[in-house]
């Protein structure tokens, strides 16, 4: 099985951390992989996306065309990639900065207020991780297996405290029901 | 083998490269390899005898790289298109004095400053020259993060083998994302370079390293006498990736990122019982001649996939020898060909096929 994850949202949300901590759990899990950023001239603030593809035979191109899984962090990359996800696809918003919902009905909508609820745990710029939370709890392609692992290795070295901190945000969004 | 860690294909290069007993790296930063330059600057002065320096320009960077060279150490620079154009003199230099030396290339699109997003558009330049004169370079093209490393570490031995510059062609992809890769063991040179300036003391004839020659007779045999290593290289070392060829009627040719595009497209079509294969050259000079040749005998047609306005396409023509349409997909200034875009004009080879 090949799952192609598109997560989009400003420069400066941990967009590329979220692929990273995916990226490093699927190696934990001895899966295939590619990891692949957007990059160039934008800084905090501008767009920034990630496509990461996790599969039991080694990965074809990592330039992703049609996500299965969309994680959408600010309305444009939502009005810009709901349209390129496949049909029975699943599309993950947080509804904290993202006023709208999503239009199509051929795929799966998940709304949680991620940016809200790291806030409230006094860490906003958690938001990222409280929303993959969600996807590990309701996405059937990626379970939770592997992620302490995975996030021991993405977590700097200098922060062991973010470790902790981190995994409370996961659960947060685990946990959350709409 | 090591255990797989996840690392950018820029970051493969550059610990490939310390690997390889590489020791000396001088550069000028520029996206997008420049997590290359800076995995240097991190690790080389930490390393016994390393030496990280970043040159006031390109062209200063590849003239310390003519000198390393001529002392046999092993010795790289990297840059990307624009700063690569730049190095061409003293590429042309450092194969006019026989020496070996790894120099990268992470593409970006042109011409001029053009943009920062990936390219192949520096195929004519890597293959046909670049610089002035009579020269070529084992040009090895990357299609993972794996052969980011598998190939600098072959691109010093190569060099080292034939004593002329290596160059790794890659792409703002290959250097940006991030795969497991089992990285290479640790090793040195294994040639002996007896040519190379080490100081005599006082116990033998200097070494001169020079490529001037102002005796036409004495220039043009050191012209045919590197021929005579370019033909070994030829014979020996051409590279190429075979994929689902076996029963294919069409043909696609692509390296790189392309090559990646490629398979998926050849997947989805194999599904709609089309039978498309990949010949993926590995390196492109020396180029996989013989294989498209022999595939021209099998197949009805080409198509050659580049992130270029059609450069490859032309060795392809040569190599097949007219006996099959060639056609192009391709997008260029940055932009990469679909896996839709790849079935659309493999599609048209099928339908012209059948007209």
């Amino acid at each position: 099985m090949t799952t192609q994850i598109l997560i989009a949202g400003f420069g400066g949300q941990g967009i590329l951390f979220s692929g990273k901590l995916l990226a490093y759990k699927a190696l934990s899990e001895g899966k295939e992989l590619s990891w692949l950023p957007s990059y160039g001239p934008e800084m905090r603030g501008g767009t920034a996306s990630c496509s990461v593809t996790i599969s039991d035979e080694p990965v074809g191109s990592p330039i992703i065309d049609h996500p299965d899984v969309l994680i959408v962090m600010n309305l444009p990359s939502l009005d810009r990639y709901e349209s390129t996800v496949k049909k029975g696809g699943m599309i993950f918003v947080d509804s904290t900065l993202v006023s709208r919902k999503v239009q199509r009905d051929d795929v799966k909508a998940f709304y949680i207020p991620s940016t809200k609820l790291a806030q409230d745990m006094g860490a906003q710029n958690l938001a990222n991780i409280v929303l993959l939370g969600k996807v590990l709890k309701d996405c059937p392609a990626i379970s939770r297996d592997y992620l302490e692992e995975a996030l021991k290795k993405v977590v700097s070295a200098r922060h062991p405290e973010m470790y902790e901190l981190n995994l409370k945000a996961i659960d947060a969004g685990y946990n959350y029901t709409e | 083998m090591s255990e797989k860690v996840l690392m950018k294909g820029n970051e493969a290069i550059a610990e490939a490269a310390l690997r390889a007993g590489c020791r000396h790296y001088f550069g000028y930063p520029i996206t997008p390899q420049t997590e290359l330059t800076a995995y240097m600057a991190k690790r080389l002065p930490k390393l016994e005898g390393g030496v990280f320096l970043q040159a006031e320009s390109e062209i200063s960077a590849i003239n310390m790289v003519y000198g390393v060279a001529g002392t046999g150490k092993r010795v790289m620079t990297s840059s990307s298109s624009p700063g690569i154009s730049l190095k061409q003199e003293g590429i042309s230099y450092i194969a006019g004095a026989d020496l070996p030396a790894v120099i990268v290339n992470v593409q970006r699109g042109g011409p001029g400053l053009g943009g920062i997003q990936p390219s192949q558009s520096d195929y004519f330049q890597a293959t046909k020259g670049g610089g002035h004169g009579d020269y070529h370079l084992i040009v090895l093209t990357p299609s993972s993060v794996q052969e980011m490393a598998d190939l600098t570490h072959l691109a010093f031995d190569l060099a080292d083998k034939y004593r002329c510059p290596a160059m790794l062609l890659a792409d703002g992809t290959m250097g940006q994302m991030m795969e497991p890769v089992a990285l290479p063991e640790e090793t040195n040179c294994k040639v002996e370079k007896p040519w190379a300036v080490t100081g005599t003391e006082m116990k033998r004839e200097h070494n001169i390293i020079n490529s001037l020659y102002l005796s036409p007779e004495v220039l043009e045999k050191t012209n045919f006498e590197r021929f005579e290593r370019y033909a070994k290289i030829e014979k020996n070392e051409v590279r190429y990736e075979s994929y689902m060829m076996d029963d294919a009627e069409y043909c696609i040719v692509a390296f790189g990122i392309a090559a990646r595009v490629a398979k998926n497209a050849i997947s989805a079509m194999r599904k709609e019982g089309f039978k498309v294969g990949l010949i993926r050259p590995i390196t492109i000079w020396p180029f996989p001649k013989k294989a498209i040749r022999e595939a021209a005998d099998k197949v009805k047609g080409f198509v050659s996939v580049e992130l270029s306005m059609g450069q490859m396409i032309e060795d392809v023509k040569l190599a097949e020898e007219c006996l099959r349409p060639v056609l192009l997909c391709n997008r260029a200034g940055g932009m990469i060909p679909s896996v839709d875009q790849i079935i659309s004009v493999t599609k048209e080879l099928v339908e012209g096929g059948r007209k």
